[in-house]
């Protein structure tokens, strides 16, 4: 189904140089341009653009997730968004935590505990003032959970479009759980209102463009990594899973490991893509595992062009880029258009958008 | 050949942005902008859209006696489609693209906690329509709807009164959320100190758009037949209502054997149901529809015109007016008010302008801002449901209620003033 | 229409009869003046307590023309004028008469105020009124009156009951009189009397007796409310009595919850069951098109209200194919412009319906606004059948249980027993195959995505009568419904019927035990769980063959 050309073209030199170009631009100009360029420059760029290019960039991130699970392994999650959060509230404890006394109880406790009447942490909540813990925290809780769940599921050989029902259940049932106050997670208004990270308050523009930098850092070193396997022979033996799964247990593989590996590498690319998000947006809510969310990540990736790697983060951008344009400028219309650009896409550019340039090319 | 695929891709976004960006730097500036943040699309837009629609048409009506400070006000409305994060994006758009000089809107208080950090970040100002659970206080937010002590406590001292129905046992249900889970926490102190026990309070919680009451209305039923009066509270959030009541109705719960007083029900909510069986339940707020004055009778007179002009769904045919609209009516005027005041829009001076401010709100008292705590003094109501949908006033204070967003009721909020600090 | 008629709620034959008694009072001749003016002003201007008072000596004057003017004040139709000192009484018509001569009034003098009833009042009127009516000639009357009169009965009272229960005949009259009678006894001075009362009172099952019960065993500092232990030992027993019948009303209640659900989540479910299950489009619209379906029940009320007033009560029905209609026709234009193109890639048709569920949304929104629009229950389908004191099986609740029966029947039917039925059933399991024997698969296709489509048309409609009807109705049962048929096994009709209704009470089961939210998570964990043990649902198809 997919030809290989597609890949090797899109890190082919001209692709190394785009590269190098999207490096550039967001670890030096942009940085530059926020920063030094003073603010009634016409160059200067304002921090609402660092920001909302942040956020895209945490999108394009999971959507890269995404596609290495759907586009490349052929297994359809409808529940990534909850890894996303999962990540985000790694993240939004340690935010939480330094907030320190100068919540509005001043008390060493976070502001909702102390209004929940709890008088000590709960136990996991211990050890999250740490910053390196917190971060471990990041990586091993998505990637547990996605562990024991991929585990249980590949097992079964559950596929296709069930087990995208089950991580849609997985995702709603989180939801819900999170929404509790009793949860000890801030209940359905999350964790909000953070002051600094290491220190550094969080809404200095020097903070915002180290973490947009950041951002941009981890975004070209999860390409490259997703290069790296896709083209690997695991990456082919994924493909072939993808393609037919049985003619891979009758060649003599076991495909589980595979499928697991490749399913928990991209829970963690998602937890650490919400990490990214959180102290960007300045708020983690449960409503970021809402079922909603998760088609929207499988969105980018298939308005992008699934197993392109490159297309869903332009798919991210797009979708994410027209929404926020959208809703500012037509926002009695903007469901619309959005809903037509689904359709049109699906059913005149299969391999998204980045499929039509290749045609072109071709 | 790959550059160019990639340069293709962005310039694609680059020039979507780039109209935006232009578009919104054509108008010219001899006009204020006043941005309206409040959902249009997802889960909120039932209640949200409604604000929206108020705002614009209180901009009109004042553009029409002149403006302010000599120029017309021009609304920037955006859509935040239910959506936590992009409250706080399309804040800071409003903020420091459009350069509004104020903001009214949202309506959930996770949305409000999403954007607060921008408005103080970039010291604009949000007004804030809704009734909500306190606990908070920023410079920069007027907060126009109801702390809870401005309904939630004179609601149930209402239900323990001898023409409430002397309740003894109560049941707090909501949907589980801050505003709830708060309210009732308030609540559950004021019952003790009332001397309430905790055997005669049960609290039950149900999920956002939670669409099944059977089982919590044969509950309720069974904790009623317990002994002694019983009264429910209800925060049972906007679109969960419509089957609550309907199998309130249906089980046969009449308002003379438990009443139940809801503080997230008014007219609009009201809109999708059959009130035949639900007459008698109640409904506290610092304004209804069915008020009887002059101030009022005006109100609903331009709203069902403006909704006729405007073709609104529902509301061309239906015309409703609620509580938050008041709140944001009452904000927009305010402001405007103390914007004339200072001689200018900046922040800091509208913010001490506001202190003090009156205006003839519709509910047929005189609002005014508080001096110290953002918060308006507001008379509550308590309405009974009437047949036709709308609100029969069976009790009110007797005038305004100073609101106290860090309520007493709070062992935490010990020795906390109610005056926003300085940051 | 016999059910129709038993149906009716009360309060719609209570104002009914009422009227006939009133008209009748009226041809009698006017008897007015037998309620004293300082009465009537007292009811208009006194205080909560004085208007009690004056609806208690109105109601035992057992005038005629008190019951009108009772009837009036529950229904906000007396004002008053406070300075001339007159009470204006508005019948059903809108003339106006003077309370106290019965003069009619013309003009209507201006000024004047309502007169404004509080549930204490209303409870003090319904009680008032009963009373009075405990005497009427028609049963049907004096058994609500028995029924209200239980519930806001005053010791006052007791002398009215006595009469009463002198000459009624009506067996289920007298029992509701007799536990009246004997929960106004608790408080007499005579032991025996208290006693007797107490015993009579286990046979009651219902609540406000047992809290009646439980008062006397109450402490009021160290003494109980009930000096006599041998009239507390019998309280204690005849509470035992009442909560063993309670208790058995609440098992029954659940049951009956559960199995609510179960319907609902089943006709929410039955159309995915054809468009997903059947034939293997993820149809994330299927939520819209529930939505279209109450959408279109609301326009035929308003269409019957408008055009066929006479109707109304039973709208729903005309609803019915109205709305299978109006989603069916939805889901072939969709199936026609969109799906069709899709076949083979199930996972790219979840992306398009994607994109066509947020425009069915804003569409609405743009049409209907985006608040819910009022949908009212024709009088068959409020209230409820009283089962046992504590259980009241609500009608609408039935109808649905019975209409998901006879969807589930029909589309069984459909499925095995019709031509169609044969070649959706041929088309789906081997497309090729069928298209080889000459089936036109591209049409089967289309009819058949219509008809799962209007299947969803018809759950909207069912739907719309239990809950709210706004844009965002789809939203809320598009996962459970894709939960349902996964997990009754794809393909398998009889899978979603259990899998429903399974569903539905578990949750209910928990939902006693745990509250709505934990109930809800574990119902989904439930659901993960039970596909890893069986990944292909409850009912997989048998075979064998290599699933790709």
């Amino acid at each position: 189904m997919l030809d290989k050309t597609l890949v090797t073209r899109i890190f082919g030199p001209k692709g190394w140089l785009g590269l190098a170009l999207f490096a550039a631009i967001t670890l030096v100009l942009v940085p530059i341009l926020n920063l030094v360029v003073p603010e009634d420059s016409a160059f200067h760029l304002s921090t609402y653009w660092v920001t909302l290019i942040g956020k895209i960039m945490c999108y394009a991130i999971v959507a890269l997730a995404m596609d290495l699970v759907w586009g490349y392994t052929g297994i359809l999650s409808l529940g990534h968004g909850i890894f996303f959060a999962l990540g985000g509230y790694a993240m939004g404890m340690y935010l939480m935590r330094a907030i320190g006394r100068e919540g509005n109880y001043q008390s060493d406790l976070p502001d909702f505990m102390v209004f929940l009447n709890w008088k000590e942490l709960p136990w996991y909540w211990v050890g999250t003032d740490s910053f390196l813990y917190c971060m471990a925290l990041v990586v091993l809780v998505p990637g547990i959970l996605a562990l024991i769940f991929g585990y249980f599921a590949f097992r079964s050989r559950i596929k296709g479009v069930y087990f995208s029902i089950i991580t849609q259940a997985l995702t709603f049932a989180a939801m819900l759980l999170f929404f509790r106050n009793e949860t000890g997670f801030g209940g359905n208004n999350g964790f909000t209102d953070f002051k600094r990270i290491l220190g550094f308050p969080i809404a200095a523009p020097e903070t915002r463009v180290a973490l947009f930098a950041i951002t941009a850092l981890f975004l070209i070193g999860f390409l490259l990594l997703g290069r790296f396997i896709v083209t690997s022979k695991l990456g082919r033996v994924l493909n072939a899973i993808r393609d037919a799964e049985s003619r891979v247990m009758f060649s003599g593989y076991n495909p589980l490991p595979y499928k697991l590996f490749i399913w928990v590498l991209s829970a963690v690319i998602c937890g650490i893509a919400g990490a990214l998000f959180v102290p960007q947006v300045g708020i983690i809510n449960p409503s970021e595992m809402s079922p909603a969310n998760s088609i929207e990540i499988a969105i980018w990736t298939a308005v992008g062009g699934r197993a392109t790697l490159v297309g869903p983060l332009i798919g991210a951008g797009l979708i994410a880029g027209v929404k926020s344009w959208f809703t500012v400028a037509f926002p009695e219309y903007w469901l619309y258009f959005l809903g037509l650009i689904f359709i049109l896409v699906t059913l005149y550019l299969p391999r998204g958008v980045v499929g039509l340039i290749n045609k072109e090319r071709a | 050949m790959q550059r160019r695929n990639f340069i293709k891709a962005s310039a694609m976004t680059a020039a979507m942005a780039l109209a935006g960006f232009s578009a919104s730097f054509a108008q010219a500036q001899e006009t204020i902008k006043v941005g309206v943040l409040h959902s249009l699309s997802g889960t909120m837009a039932i209640s949200e859209t409604v604000l929206k629609d108020t705002v614009l048409m209180a901009i009109d009506e004042i553009n029409a006696k002149g403006g302010v400070l000599g120029k017309k006000l021009e609304p920037v409305v955006v859509d935040p489609a239910s959506n936590w994060p992009l409250f706080a994006e399309k804040a800071r758009q409003l903020i420091s693209k459009d350069k509004v000089a104020v903001t009214f809107g949202c309506w959930t208080s996770v949305s409000r906690k999403s954007v607060l950090p921008v408005y103080e970040e970039l010291n604009s100002l949000l007004f804030y329509p809704v009734q909500y659970e306190g606990e908070e206080l920023s410079k920069n937010v007027f907060y126009t709807g109801a702390a809870p002590n401005q309904q939630a406590i004179p609601a149930v001292e209402y239900l323990m009164s001898k023409d409430g129905g002397s309740a003894k046992r109560f049941v707090l249900l909501g949907t589980d959320y801050v505003y709830p889970r708060t309210t009732n926490k308030i609540l559950r102190a004021f019952l003790h100190s009332k001397g309430v026990k905790d055997e005669d309070i049960i609290e039950e919680y149900t999920p956002f758009g939670h669409s099944d009451y059977q089982s919590i209305i044969a509950k309720i039923k069974k904790f009623s037949s317990e002994g002694k009066k019983t009264a429910v509270v209800s925060t049972i959030n906007g679109d969960s209502n419509v089957p609550f009541y309907k199998e309130l109705g249906n089980q046969g719960l009449k308002a003379t054997d438990v009443p139940v007083v809801a503080f997230s029900v008014g007219e609009e909510e009201l809109r999708g149901v059959d009130t035949k069986p639900l007459v008698g339940h109640l409904a506290a707020w610092n304004y209804f529809m069915s008020i009887k004055s002059p101030a009022n009778t005006e109100f609903v007179k331009k709203w069902s015109d403006y909704a006729k002009a405007k073709n609104i769904p529902g509301h061309k045919d239906k015309p409703l007016t609620n509580d938050p609209m008041e709140a944001t009516y009452i904000g927009i005027h305010m402001w405007a008010q103390a914007a004339n005041k200072a001689k200018s829009v900046d922040t800091d001076k509208v913010i001490a302008a506001m202190a003090g401010q009156t205006f003839k709100a519709p509910g047929g008292f005189i609002s005014t801002m508080d001096k110290e705590n953002h918060h308006l003094h507001k008379p509550v109501f308590i309405g009974e449901i009437k047949a036709d949908g709308q609100f029969n006033v069976v009790w009110k204070t007797k005038g305004p209620v100073v609101a106290d967003p860090w309520s007493d009721y709070i062992a935490e909020n010990k020795g906390k003033k109610n005056v926003p600090e300085k940051k | 229409m016999a059910m129709t008629r038993a149906a009716r709620p009360l309060p719609a034959l209570f104002a009914d009869v009422l009227l006939c008694l009133a008209l009748c009072l009226g041809m009698l001749g006017t008897a007015h003046a037998a309620i004293p003016k300082e009465l009537i002003l007292q009811l208009a201007t006194g205080d909560s307590d004085e208007k009690i008072a004056a609806m208690g000596q109105i109601a035992s004057s057992g005038d005629p023309a008190a019951l009108p003017l009772l009837q009036a004040m529950a229904d906000g139709r007396l004002q008053v004028l406070e300075e001339k000192q007159q009470v204006l009484l508005y019948n059903d018509a809108g003339e106006v008469t003077d309370a106290v001569t019965g003069a009619k009034l013309d003009p209507v003098p201006e000024g004047a105020e309502d007169i404004t009833v509080n549930n204490r009042l209303r409870s003090a009127l319904d009680g008032a009124m009963a009373a009075l009516q405990l005497t009427a000639a028609d049963t049907a009357v004096r058994l609500d009156a028995a029924r209200n009169i239980k519930s806001s009965a005053t010791p006052e009272m007791l002398p009215l009951i006595e009469k009463a229960l002198q000459s009624e005949k009506d067996a289920a009259i007298r029992r509701l009189l007799l536990t009246t009678q004997a929960s106004l006894q608790l408080s007499s001075d005579n032991v025996s009397t208290r006693l007797a009362a107490v015993k009579a009172l286990a046979a009651s099952g219902d609540s406000e007796t047992k809290q009646l019960l439980l008062a006397l065993l109450e402490k009021e500092g160290d003494t109980f409310k009930e000096p006599e232990a041998a009239v507390r030992a019998e309280a204690q027993k005849s509470i035992d009595d009442i909560d063993a019948r309670l208790q058995m009303g609440e098992y029954a209640g659940m049951a009956f919850t559960g199995i609510s659900l179960g319907s609902i989540l089943l006709l929410a479910a039955l159309g995915l069951a054809i468009t997903y299950g059947l034939m293997g489009v993820i149809n994330m619209a299927h939520g819209e098109l529930i939505m279209i379906g109450a959408y279109a029940t609301y326009l035929t009320q308003n269409l019957v209200r408008a055009y066929a007033p006479g109707l109304f009560e039973i709208y729903p029905l005309l609803a019915v194919p109205v709305s299978f209609m109006v989603a069916a026709l939805v889901g072939v234009a969709m199936e026609r412009l969109v799906i069709r193109h899709l076949y083979g890639r199930p996972l790219e048709t979840l992306l398009a319906t994607w994109g066509i569920s947020l425009m069915l949304i804003q569409l609405v929104r743009s049409l209907f606004g985006a608040q819910n629009v009022p949908l009212e229950n024709p009088a068959w389908l409020s209230g409820g059948v009283q089962v046992m004191s504590n259980l009241i099986l609500p009608y609408n609740r039935i109808a649905i249980i019975v209409f998901a029966g006879l969807v589930v029947a029909g589309m069984a039917l459909i499925l095995t027993r019709t031509r169609l039925g044969l070649f959706v059933r041929a088309v789906t399991q081997n497309r090729n195959m069928a298209s080889c024997v000459g089936v036109a698969t591209p049409r089967v296709d289309t009819v058949a995505f219509g008809l799962g489509s209007g299947i969803a048309g018809l759950a909207g409609c069912a739907l719309s009568q239990v809950g709210n009807v706004g844009p965002d109705l789809g939203q809320s049962y598009i996962i459970d419904s894709f939960m349902v048929v996964v997990l009754g096994g794809v393909g398998q009709l009889i899978g979603t019927v259990y899998a429903a209704l399974g569903l539905g009470i578990i949750n209910k089961l928990f939902e006693a035990q745990a509250g709505a939210v934990l109930a809800k998570i574990a119902v989904l964990v439930i659901i993960i769980v039970f596909i890893q043990k069986r990944p292909q649902g409850l009912f997989a198809v048998r075979g064998r063959f290599v699933e790709q």
